[in-house]
């Protein structure tokens, strides 16, 4: 083995150091070792999860929270699988990340040895971008790309891979010389003939719409976004991603757009003339139907990534940029308008569809509707299912990076992990996790984590006893035939909580759900709430037919 | 519709399996990809032949853009492009049809690169369907091993590549 002065751990640990990393989630195993054996000896902070896709959740949800890069580390083989989930989550919904892994020692790769497996060959699809080291002295410049990779242009996970042996290996650092990154220059201005005919386009506009992503909150366009739909009267429709992209209860607000989206919004996007869609994938959970989705509009698409323009829906107009600045060189060029009539007829329908969730009894949105009135801007963080999209409807927020969803993979198991990272990111903030008694049993085991870490997040779980969800689609399309969707009641998610010695409530009443709620947010300790709703009720609005405008509500 | 894919990027490890993920996810076969290196230092240039529809094809080449390791991803137009291909056939000379063999070798231009006894090697360069012709007619004499690159390709005059460094 060479000499030199530094390890590649310690030249690890040292390059994260410059990044002004703060904190790592992870978990040791035999090929991270050396890592682990470094940290010990820095300032970094290192949260031990129960499972490596925990910590990759938490560090996502660090992230969306915080717009810093987080990071997850894991060992070889196992360690590195179970980041999989995770990484993909983060790659879908673009949010940056470093995962990374020990791998074995150099001489034994390919050769199929303990706990080895190909992590990058695995990663391709699912990474923005990925390494294997194989030599120590690269670990600081691959450490350096990697992060400059993760944040900038449209975010995702890069996960590098450090063998064992390279990790050990000693070097002296020099000023060795990289190759640039010819390949990756991302457009960050937009171009300003392009801002200059979206502006009179949407000048000229009778009933113009503006399409907020999740691209708007990642770019610190929110109040850029706000400034513009003000000043040229736009009403605004999100996509869940994008629900705080805008203050909900801004008065041009309509709510969310697609499969569960509002009425309101649905009816918007499929009578606009002109629409601004910034930062979107036009995924299809919010477009519906392709060939019956916004027939009317000519669609300026605002995207940093160039790939997204016209993947989806054809762009009239794109602008390839980052949207902060594009948006205020657009508002900049747009005259104050009223638009009365559309605003009017918009408000209408939003009248006649008002959301018909019940709002008594142990019901999701009534929980929602209490919580909201004890806690003022709390970070909310939502698992996948039913109760996710309800969450998207009757909690409201206000403020820049208050919701954070799986949007494109809709990764059941995401909601606590997300929201301890969360929490960790911003210790200040009252964080609540939103889960249905599915999707938590997939990672309650971080309640573990949050307990031991002292991390005190409060997790809602909707018990409804089945997977809420499948049930609906069952209901709707599987003549309710409700095959493997009911649970069984064996699952007591209070004392799961109190085993693992967070606070536990179940609540059977209406009348307990306030209190409930106020002792888990009082606590000051990581604390689960088990509701037992009265029933398994389905979420509407629900598009059933070949366009938005064909739903159940 | 049958595209031809130009790839100029970085010559380093994992660049093909980054490359080849983007169509085989889609379903799509390449028909064929040769890589080699290029005039820079450190670079390599692709050329893949591959059929599908002309939407998602583009779609695929903005993603290939957008690989950290790739510089310049298009698609090539044919009339734009020279193209060529390599080919070397194994036969087993039969002695009575010995010179009828070199009329065919001569009228396709073809070259004998290796007679070892009766096992000759020989060589066919051109467009794809100079090549396919060639092999049309081998195909009457005992070919016992064949091989193509497949297509190689590049713009003629001045190409996107070149003006994108030159402005």
């Amino acid at each position: 083995m060479r000499k030199g002065n530094v390890t590649g751990a310690k030249a690890l640990l040292k390059a994260l150091e410059a990044q002004g990393i703060e904190v790592i989630f992870g978990y040791p195993g035999g090929a991270n070792l050396p890592i682990y054996d470094e940290l010990s000896r820095s300032p970094i902070r290192h949260v031990l999860v129960r499972h490596e896709q925990g910590a990759a959740h938490m560090a996502d949800g660090y992230a969306r929270s915080t717009g810093k890069t987080g990071v997850c580390l894991a060992t070889s083989g196992p360690g590195a699988t179970n980041l999989v989930t995770g990484l993909a989550n983060a790659f879908m919904d673009s949010s940056p990340l470093v995962a990374i892994t020990g791998q074995v020692s150099r001489a034994m790769i390919g050769n199929d040895a303990f706990q080895e497996v190909d992590i990058t060959g695995i990663t391709i699809p699912i990474t923005k971008h990925n390494y294997l080291v194989q030599e120590p002295w690269e670990l600081p410049h691959v450490v350096e790309e990697a992060f400059y990779l993760a944040g900038s242009g449209r975010p995702g996970p890069v996960l590098i891979d450090v063998p064992r042996d390279v990790q050990q290996e000693e070097f002296s650092p020099h000023q060795a010389k990289f190759p640039q990154l010819e390949g990756y220059n991302p457009t960050l201005e937009g171009h300003p003939g392009q801002i200059k005919r979206a502006a009179a386009l949407l000048k000229g506009a009778q009933q113009p719409l503006i399409v907020a992503g999740g691209g708007v909150y990642q770019a610190g366009a929110v109040q850029a976004l706000r400034l513009l739909a003000e000043k040229a009267d736009i009403p605004v429709i999100h996509t869940l991603m994008g629900k705080a992209s805008f203050p909900n209860s801004h008065p041009l607000c309509l709510g969310l757009l697609g499969y569960h989206g509002r009425v309101a919004a649905n009816t918007a996007v499929s009578e606009a003339d002109v629409i601004l869609a910034v930062g979107t994938r036009l995924a299809d959970r919010s477009t519906g139907p392709l060939g019956t989705f916004a027939r009317q509009a000519r669609i300026i698409h605002v995207d940093i990534d160039p790939a997204e323009i016209s993947k989806n829906v054809p762009a009239f107009l794109p602008i390839v940029g980052d949207a902060k600045g594009i948006l205020i060189q657009l508002a900049g060029l747009l005259p104050p308008a009223k638009r009365a009539g559309w605003r009017a007829r918009l408000e209408e329908v939003a009248a006649a569809h008002p959301l018909r969730g019940k709002l008594k009894g142990v019901s999701i949105p009534n929980i929602l509707r209490l919580l909201r009135g004890l806690v003022d801007d709390p970070l909310m963080v939502t698992d996948v299912g039913r109760h996710q999209i309800f969450t998207a409807h009757y909690f409201p927020v206000d403020s820049e990076r208050s919701f954070i969803s799986s949007g494109g993979l809709g990764t059941m198991g995401f909601g606590l992990p997300a929201a301890i990272g969360a929490k960790v990111g911003n210790p200040g903030r009252t964080v609540v996790a939103v889960c249905g008694d599915g999707s938590f049993l997939m990672t309650c085991q971080e309640v573990a984590t949050a307990v031991a870490e002292n991390i005190p997040v409060v997790a809602l779980v909707m018990n409804d006893y089945c997977l809420g969800m499948v049930k609906q689609l069952q209901d709707s399309f599987y003549g309710k035939r409700h095959e493997s969707c009911r649970f069984g009641r064996n699952v007591d998610y209070a004392r799961l909580a109190e085993s693992m010695g967070a606070l536990g409530v179940r609540v059977t009443a209406e009348g307990e759900i306030e209190p409930a709620l106020r002792e888990a947010l009082a606590s000051g300790r990581p604390a689960v709430v088990e509701f037992v709703l009265d029933e398994p009720a389905n979420v509407y609005p629900m598009v059933t037919g070949a366009s938005l405008l064909e739903y159940v509500e | 519709m049958r595209h031809t894919i130009s790839i100029l990027c970085d010559d380093t490890p994992g660049v093909m399996t980054r490359v080849s993920g983007l169509f085989s996810r889609r379903g799509f076969n390449i028909e064929s990809l040769s890589v080699g290196h290029t005039e820079l230092s450190g670079k390599s240039r692709f050329t893949i032949v591959v059929a599908g529809d002309d939407a998602v094809l583009e779609q695929v080449r903005k993603q290939l853009q957008k690989m950290v390791h790739v510089i310049k991803a298009w698609d090539i137009k044919p009339l734009e492009a020279v193209e060529r291909e390599h080919a070397l056939i194994k036969l087993e000379v039969e002695e009575r049809k010995r010179a009828e063999l070199l009329e065919v070798i001569t009228a396709v231009q073809a070259r004998i690169v290796d007679s070892s006894g009766p096992v000759w090697i020989l060589e066919v360069t051109g467009e794809t369907s100079a090549v396919d012709s060639a092999f049309n007619l081998f195909a009457h004499y005992r070919v016992l091993e064949s091989i193509r690159t497949g297509k190689i390709a590049l713009e003629r005059g001045h190409s996107r590549m070149m003006k994108g460094q030159r402005g």
